[in-house]
């Protein structure tokens, strides 16, 4: 028994080194993308004028790429193994989560290579037939591969529950886990599907891409791209922050719930970013954009937990009504306040979202900087502060270590609030006003319509300058945590909170990840078939492909 | 499944809220025609020099005050790079790519449409402001694509 318990300990520290690992990747490429980023955002309001060797459209691939696909991915990877580890303590080998890890490494390597030596300034959409190196579609798909390990240890561990508790109710955290697992695995298939197509063209295996083919099934895979970086932050949210308040989980069955309508729905929504395309009927789009109105169910849903969460704490302390609560929620924690700030935010990245998803109203900001400013009061606002809130949280937590700096940790916090404020606050702003995004420059040959534009890049430069330097402090407390001595102590639990006393029951069926995951693939097949078939009812021409950069 | 009563109300207020903006895109669509543009014709890229009229773009005048538009964009360019419009004019815009996918897009108006090589794009617009109109590539298209623009007068 004694052993046993000494065996479990020794696989849980090898589990944590794993976590560990892939929260420290995650801020070192957070921080690589922030220094891309403030470069491109000083070039394009003519702050700066880059060297040819160091180009905009470079910076501006490096910047997303990292952001969005990979300080995103190796984040939410950690989080998922934790929060799996966590709950379900078993013997486990870490070995194909180590694959899985270093599968992704080379992927990340070999595209950021390529990338920052211009052979493949195709931004993070690669749209063809614009033609980048091979190695840049062969990173990305190793990227992605590499998560594939760590969710078949995941699923494998929810056999192994259930087949040893078989009356039992999966763990929340694991079952959240997996759903998100669940879900991305189903969307990977559009990429790697796509990467099926570009990586043979790209060696020039075949002489032409199907254009609209390879669209198609990016945003299949595009789409649910963001729900992924969404239920991250939102595992956090329903079971880390309950816990930073003296707070419980508002409903365990509710929880579940939400995470099981993201998954399902995740995925037929993909056409909301192919509106204005020609070559996919109308209808079909009609079908996507309602889709994508009933997955913002969940995030209500989410929305009413977290405040019921917080009030129902508060009364339990003595505090009543809407301002006393909101003063004696813990400001002064940076998981708790970064985590609120994203939250903050999320209200108005979601209204957006709204907007855009909205079929005909899209035409008005359909690539505009209001998509721009969108995408960063959601995954660089919500789903980047939350990630960051958990790491002041999880990296103490796993290794033992008191955090370094805290006081820094908490200026970070509400510096990227205010400055990504101010940035998106810009960016929205000027896509109103119909500038473009991803452009070098934005003054047009000094046309008076492009003028009105200037000043909102330079209010974007300014506030995104601030969330830089606020990445600068998140780095320099997260190396400092590191290099502390670990002092053996029992840290403040990263505690899985506990739920409602009167919450209800959880039925069965929000316990069945093969059946919802089966549902979602039902539906994903479903919203595509429809577009699919009419695609290749036309005559369609391949393109050659090219490198215009 | 148990609800919380508050959470009823919440949830059915959002809902409803999406349920109505559902309802005004639907209405819209089917009663005044506001769609996205989804045209559906292919031609071949590598072929747009040749195949009229992208072989000859441009403007071509369909009746009172109704035009068609005709442009090629690559990179990094429009052609025709500068069209003149009487005020009131009705337009069809036809819009492909020999290259890499564009954007088609007019600030301030209701022009805005992805160039897909392979497709030829249509929207449609009728202009009733005199003004220079400013034309913009809004999908990355390679080195200097923030050069690609053209101008669209209306008199």
């Amino acid at each position: 028994m004694k052993a046993d318990r000494a065996t479990l300990s020794l696989s849980k520290a090898a589990g944590n080194l794993l976590v560990l690992t892939h929260i420290y990747t995650a801020t070192l490429v957070l921080g690589f993308g922030a220094l891309f980023g403030v470069l491109q955002g000083f070039a394009r309001a003519s702050m700066i004028v880059l060297p040819p060797w160091l180009d905009y459209y470079r910076m501006l691939t490096a910047h997303g790429v990292l952001m969005a696909l990979v300080f995103t991915t190796f984040f939410i990877v950690g989080l998922m193994t934790y929060a799996t580890y966590e709950s379900i303590p078993r013997i486990r080998s870490t070995r194909v989560g180590w694959i899985g890890y270093v599968c992704m490494l080379v992927g990340t390597l070999m595209a950021a290579l390529t990338i920052l030596s211009g052979n493949a300034t195709v931004m993070y959409t690669f749209y063809a037939p614009m033609k980048a190196s091979p190695f840049f579609y062969i990173g990305a798909t190793l990227l992605v591969a590499g998560t594939w390990f760590t969710a078949f240890e995941v699923f494998r561990d929810i056999a192994w529950f259930k087949r040893n508790n078989p009356s039992a109710l999966t763990p929340l955290p694991a079952f959240l886990a997996a759903t998100t697992l669940a879900m991305w695995v189903i969307a990977t298939i559009g990429i790697v599907a796509e990467m099926g197509l570009l990586i043979p063209w790209s060696l020039g295996w075949t002489s032409g891409i199907d254009v609209g083919l390879t669209r198609m099934l990016f945003w299949y895979f595009g789409h649910p791209l963001v729900y992924f970086w969404i239920m991250g932050a939102y595992l956090i949210w329903y079971l880390v922050i309950p816990g930073l308040v003296h707070g419980r989980i508002f409903s365990n069955a509710l929880t579940r719930l939400s995470f099981i309508l993201f998954l399902v729905l995740s995925t037929p929504v993909g056409l909301h970013h192919q509106f204005l395309e020609p070559g996919i009927n109308a209808g079909w789009k009609w079908m996507h954009a309602f889709a994508t109105y009933c997955v913002v169910i969940p995030s209500f849903m989410t929305a009413f937990a977290m405040f019921a969460t917080f009030e129902l704490a508060a009364r339990r302390a003595g505090i009543r009504g809407f301002w006393k609560t909101i003063g004696w929620l813990p400001w002064g924690d940076p998981s708790f306040a970064g985590a609120a700030f994203g939250m903050l935010l999320f209200l108005f990245g979601g209204f957006g979202g709204i907007v855009n998803s909205s079929y005909s109203l899209d035409i008005l900001v359909h690539n505009t900087m209001w998509i721009v400013g969108h995408f960063h009061i959601t995954v660089g606002g919500p789903v980047a502060l939350t990630f960051i809130a958990a790491t002041y949280r999880l990296v103490p937590t796993i290794s033992g270590r008191k955090l370094f700096a805290p006081k820094l940790a908490l200026v970070q916090v509400y510096l990227y609030f205010i400055g990504m404020f101010i940035m998106s606050t810009g960016m929205h702003i000027g896509g109103l006003l119909g500038a473009p995004r991803r452009t070098a420059d934005v003054s047009y040959g000094a046309s008076s319509v492009a003028a009105a534009w200037h000043p909102e890049m330079v209010a974007a430069a300014v506030g995104g300058s601030i969330v830089a330097l606020s990445i600068l402090f998140f780095i320099i407390v997260a190396t400092g945590t590191y290099f502390r001595t670990p002092t053996g102590e029992q840290q403040p639990a990263f505690f899985f909170s506990e739920e409602e006393p009167n919450a209800a029951p959880v039925p069965p069926l929000f316990d069945n990840l093969k059946l919802w995951s089966a549902v979602a693939l039902a539906l994903a097949i479903l919203a595509y078939i429809g577009p699919i078939w009419q695609h290749f009812n036309k005559h369609i021409y391949l393109a050659p492909g090219m490198r215009t950069w | 499944m148990h609800l919380h009563a508050a959470e009823k109300i919440w949830l059915r207020a959002g809902v409803i809220m999406l349920g109505c903006f559902m309802a005004i895109i639907t209405v819209l669509a089917l009663v005044d025609g506001v769609v996205p543009p989804s045209s559906g014709t292919t031609i071949d890229p590598n072929l747009v020099s040749k195949t009229p009229p992208f072989d000859h773009p441009g403007l071509h005048r369909i009746g009172d005050h109704e035009y068609e538009a005709y442009y090629v964009a690559q990179v990094f360019s429009f052609t025709p790079s500068e069209m003149h419009l009487p005020v009131h004019s009705r337009v069809v815009f036809y819009v492909t790519s020999p290259d890499v996918v564009h954007g088609f897009s007019v600030p301030k108006t209701g022009i805005n449409v992805m160039v897909i090589p392979g497709w030829v794009s249509s929207v449609r617009y009728t202009f009733h402001q005199p003004g220079t109109y400013l034309l913009l590539c809004n999908e990355y298209c390679g080195a200097s694509h923030h050069l690609m623009s053209g101008k669209i007068i209306v008199e």
